[in-house]
């Protein structure tokens, strides 16, 4: 089985892009991420590609040989859809492809056009991640399906809700220094717990924002590494992925994410690592709740206890394990497709010491992504290790 | 966006609640689903046969909806929830009530119209 090297990494700014399509969005991102791999699209052996809506957003399917072509890639193209997880899929099938031997070269993308569909727009979009007949028509909007998870965990632990705002200001202080990132500005608790409520318990500053992105990453064998002379000191060392009942109505329990906890079993015994292994990771903060998921499931906090890690300093820049140090999906930006191939890219960046926030860790060697689709009935779990340089 | 079109099963589910007399799916072994279904996700049964459905249930959560999509718009503030039947859960919303209901609150479920479209929406009021 190959190992498999992230040889190069790129992503356009996270944000509003107004009127621009996707397919320069994603070629931006490629082209990005061709030129740090020192490869030509000719290299490419396969594109893997996450998208979730571009069919709402701009009335265009089949995106992957439109945007492979956009990179000037000529080679299998395919998309991967499991809504906000539609990344990690693509990421975990590229290590798939290159560990099998199938390709040694591959580039895995992804892209989210959303800002212009408006508010509402968005947020109907969004909604159809969920159970369309028993969620969607019973007035179950995204954020409402968070907030019942977040209403459960607080009434489970007895729990305080006012703690979810200490996450919100950590990714938002996180994201001061990402050039890349949707909101570039720090906030105070008060700000947090002063906005308005989008669904109870969870307020404006518990969401993440509606951005317009892509990003990508170039995937090789080591062999290809080592013969390309490729810079390339991080490995993907384990994927994982897990599945739920798509509807939070049919889950046994509202706070826990098992599909998360298998992604992370799966991920974490192909790499021969455990939770206190970790360094750094990028979790799916979509909503300031689904962090304290996120890290539960990882297996950080005991079940109750990842709600006050962010207030406690456990996973601030100078905690035990530093969280969302690029900002998270609440204040780098959620362009949905882009976010599990951005978190790579990040992650891959803190590994190699190259990052805005490489400052926060000291000689790290193990990151992990973390992936989730509507309210994780998808995730996905990647473990980055940063290993020696590629022997020429 | 909203298609209009009949989804059999969902939609014979909404008639029968509309009629008093909703029921749920049940398969051997005792698990709860709701139709369309041709097995039991639980342990992969296919021998579903109709049970009625519990005349109360619970709540387990419950969310006041500020931010609605467009089918909600006129709707909003509501409030969702997620009801527990016992053998199944339902997902509506909740009427009839001053505040949002916290966790253990009874109610019974019926259909209704939004505000915003007129669509048929599953709801639940106090028992
Ligand atoms: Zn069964």
């Amino acid at each position: 089985m190959a190992n498999v090297r992230i040889a190069g990494t790129g992503m356009t700014a996270f944000g509003e892009h107004a009127g621009r399509t996707g397919r320069d969005l994603f070629a931006e991102a490629g082209i990005d991420a061709l030129e740090d791999a020192q490869l030509d699209p000719d290299d490419i052996e396969e594109l893997y590609y996450g998208n979730f809506m571009g069919e709402l957003a701009e009335h265009q399917g089949h995106q992957a040989p439109l945007f492979a072509e956009a990179v000037g890639i000529d080679a299998p193209a395919t998309r991967f859809e499991a809504a906000c997880a539609s990344g990690g899929t693509a990421v975990r099938a590229a290590v798939q492809a290159v560990r099998n031997g199938e390709a040694d070269a591959v580039l895995v993308g992804g892209t989210e056009r959303m800002t212009d569909m408006g508010t509402a727009g968005a947020t109907d979009g969004l909604s159809i991640a969920a159970d369309d007949l028993y969620e969607i028509k019973a007035g179950m909007t995204f954020p409402g399906a968070y907030a019942l998870m977040a209403s459960a965990y607080l009434d489970a632990y007895d729990a305080d809700a006012d703690d979810l705002a200490h996450i919100a200001v950590k990714n938002h202080d996180n994201a001061v220094v990402n050039e890349k990132a949707h909101f570039q500005s720090a906030i105070t608790v008060e700000d947090a717990l002063e906005a308005p409520r989008v669904a109870s318990p969870l307020g404006l500053y518990d969401a993440c924002p509606i951005s317009d992105g892509a990003a990508a990453v170039v995937l090789t064998s080591e062999s290809f590494a080592a013969d390309h002379d490729l810079d390339a000191p991080v490995t993907v060392t384990g994927t994982g992925q897990g599945t739920d009942n798509l509807a939070l109505q049919d889950r046994e329990s509202l706070y826990r994410t098992p599909a998360a906890e298998t992604a992370a079993e799966t991920a974490y015994a192909e790499a021969g690592i455990t939770a206190e292994d970790v360094d750094c990771a990028e979790v799916h903060d979509c909503f300031t709740i689904a962090e304290v998921l996120a890290t539960e499931s990882l297996g950080f906090f005991e079940p109750g206890e990842g709600l006050t890690a962010a207030k406690d300093g456990k996973t601030t820049r100078d905690g035990s394990i530093p969280v969302n140090l690029s900002g998270g999906l609440k204040a780098k930006g959620h362009p949905v497709g882009a976010t599990g191939v951005a978190q790579i890219a990040e992650l891959t960046k803190l590994l190699a010491g190259t990052h805005a926030r490489s400052d926060a860790l000291d000689d790290p060697s193990v990151g992990i992504a973390h992936n989730a689709g509507g309210t994780v009935a998808t995730a996905t779990v990647h473990v980055l290790e940063r290993t020696t340089e590629v022997d020429a | 966006m909203s298609i209009e079109m009949r989804h059999n099963g969902y939609d014979n589910l909404l008639d029968a609640i509309e009629d008093g007399e909703g029921y749920y799916l049940a398969c051997p072994e005792g698990h709860g689903s709701l139709p369309p279904r041709r097995v039991c996700p639980e342990c992969g049964s296919r021998d579903l046969t109709d049970e009625p459905l519990p005349d109360a249930g619970e709540v387990v959560a419950a969310t006041t909806v500020s931010v609605p999509g467009p089918q909600f718009a006129d709707d909003a503030p509501y409030v969702t929830a997620i009801v527990d039947f016992g053998p199944v859960r339902l997902t509506g919303v909740v009427r009839g009530t001053d505040d949002e209901p916290g966790p253990g609150f009874v109610v019974g479920v019926d259909v209704e119209e939004t505000a915003t479209e007129g669509e048929r929406v599953v709801t639940f009021r106090p028992r």
